[in-house]
């Protein structure tokens, strides 16, 4: 596992507050429970559980208790049962307060691409589409670069559309981006690149304070 | 008990051509009983509504090597090589749906409801094609309601009229297609008598369930947490 992945983990459970409905997708975002220190969040796992609990060990392993990336879990205190449709009333109703999700490229406002490979075939969607447009807060957690070394925010998309609701933060292991009608703001820069390090690694314009400072990863 | 039927007698409901609503959530909560009865017959050009189509022969990715499917529509398909092999030679038809309109258009066909306005998937290549409309300011899609002449589902226990429970989140996509097929069967780990399951914990009313088939793997049960 890549630190620069953890480190983009840590950076998005500081986002996170006591008591908000969580769903995570797969990649990064699974690693995030593990950074969560004293915090006390409620996981939504789509295929029908609120309360998600940690990997169980080898003895309590129930394969029809399992997550939405199909790993064996347990249920937290309080947890609760449901069926799918349930569980997208949840998600679509706009019951569920943040989202944390990958993405292969987001616009400078935000809008984001996480579903297809154009050329490729496109044959899984799963529930990112539900949750773009229904969670009331998302947050993408994404490497900077994807792997042939293109920028993930881009101008404009080239990669098919997950919906036209957009994300409201983007956390890479450089930076962390707000995206709001103006376009995409620096609000933080992660690493040791300098602002114009940074413009060189990224396919986007971005809006920053002067006095951007750097924090300690 | 008349709902209790053999697991080869599933045959008799299910004919070429037809559309099978099955449970599950990769093989989380799958008919692995029923679909192995499926995959030993020769039936053909069936389509498959599920989440997914298992994994490589395993779970309803063993009925796609049997060759009694024409189309199968779900949320993901990529987890399974198969699936995506079969659609690239042209042997399969797949229709991708997202998860919640999935859930929610078997939930209407079920419901008695036509279709839905939804805005999932507004201004994406699923919604080429689709009706949209205005709801107070935001653009939503028609989707069409779904509905199955077969539903294969799988719970946990089965009182003998046919109540459900299921296990944790073995219930995924379950409940709904309990609702929305003309012959609903449902794969059991354990009968138990009327009266015998508490009516709190039953999720999927008798009224659902034509036929109750006893599962041939049942799992040891394990203590959770």
């Amino acid at each position: 596992m890549s630190l620069e992945r953890i480190k983009i983990a840590k950076r998005v459970a500081q986002e996170l507050s006591d008591g908000e409905v969580i769903n995570l997708g797969v990649g990064i975002p699974t690693l995030i429970p593990d950074y969560l220190g004293d915090k006390k969040v409620y996981l939504q796992s789509e295929n029908g559980l609120l309360g998600m609990g940690p990997t169980p060990d080898e003895e309590n392993i129930n394969m029809d208790l399992i997550s939405a990336s199909k790993k064996p879990i347990t249920m937290d205190t309080g947890a609760s049962l449901f069926d799918s449709s349930d569980s997208f009333v949840m998600i679509r109703g706009g019951h569920v307060d943040l989202a944390v999700m990958g993405a292969l490229q987001v616009d400078q406002y935000g809008e984001i691409a996480n579903w297809a490979v154009p050329g490729k075939t496109i044959l899984g969607v799963g529930g990112a589409m539900d949750l773009v447009a229904g969670a009331k807060r998302i947050i993408i957690a994404s490497r900077h670069l994807a792997k042939d070394g293109s920028p993930k925010l881009v101008k404009e998309l080239t990669f098919p559309s997950s919906g036209v609701r957009k994300a409201d933060m983007l956390i890479t292991e450089h930076a962390v981006f707000k995206f709001t009608e103006k376009g995409t703001e620096l609000i933080e820069i992660l690493s040791d690149l300098t602002v114009n390090e940074l413009k060189e690694i990224t396919g986007a314009e971005f809006l920053y304070s002067t006095q951007l400072s750097k924090s300690e990863s | 008990m008349e709902k209790l039927i053999e697991r080869s007698d599933i045959l008799n409901f299910i004919n070429n051509g037809d559309t099978l609503l099955v449970g599950g959530f990769g093989l989380s909560g799958t008919p692995l009983t029923l679909i192995d009865e499926l995959a030993a017959s020769d039936k053909k050009d069936l389509t498959i509504v599920s989440n997914n189509l298992g994994e490589e022969g395993r779970g309803l990715g063993k009925l796609l090597l049997s060759g009694c499917l024409k189309k199968a529509k779900g949320s993901y398909f990529t987890t399974n090589r198969d699936a995506v092999q079969a659609w690239s030679d042209g042997k399969l038809e797949i229709e991708l749906i997202p998860q919640g309109t999935l859930a929610e258009a078997v939930r209407c066909g079920g419901a008695g409801i036509g279709g839905f306005y939804t805005k999932t998937a507004v201004g994406t290549k699923v919604a080429e094609g689709k009706e949209e409309k205005v709801f107070d300011g935001e653009t939503y899609i028609l989707e069409r309601a779904i509905k199955g002449d077969v539903s294969l589902i799988k719970a946990l226990k089965a009182d003998t009229l046919g109540n459900l429970v299921y296990d944790h989140t073995g219930r995924n996509f379950n409940a709904v297609m309990a609702t929305a097929g003309k012959i609903v069967i449902a794969e059991v780990d354990e009968i138990v008598e009327a009266g015998e399951l508490d009516p709190l914990e039953i999720v999927t009313p008798h009224l659902y369930v034509d036929y109750i088939v006893k599962n041939k793997y049942v799992k040891k049960r394990r203590k959770i947490r």
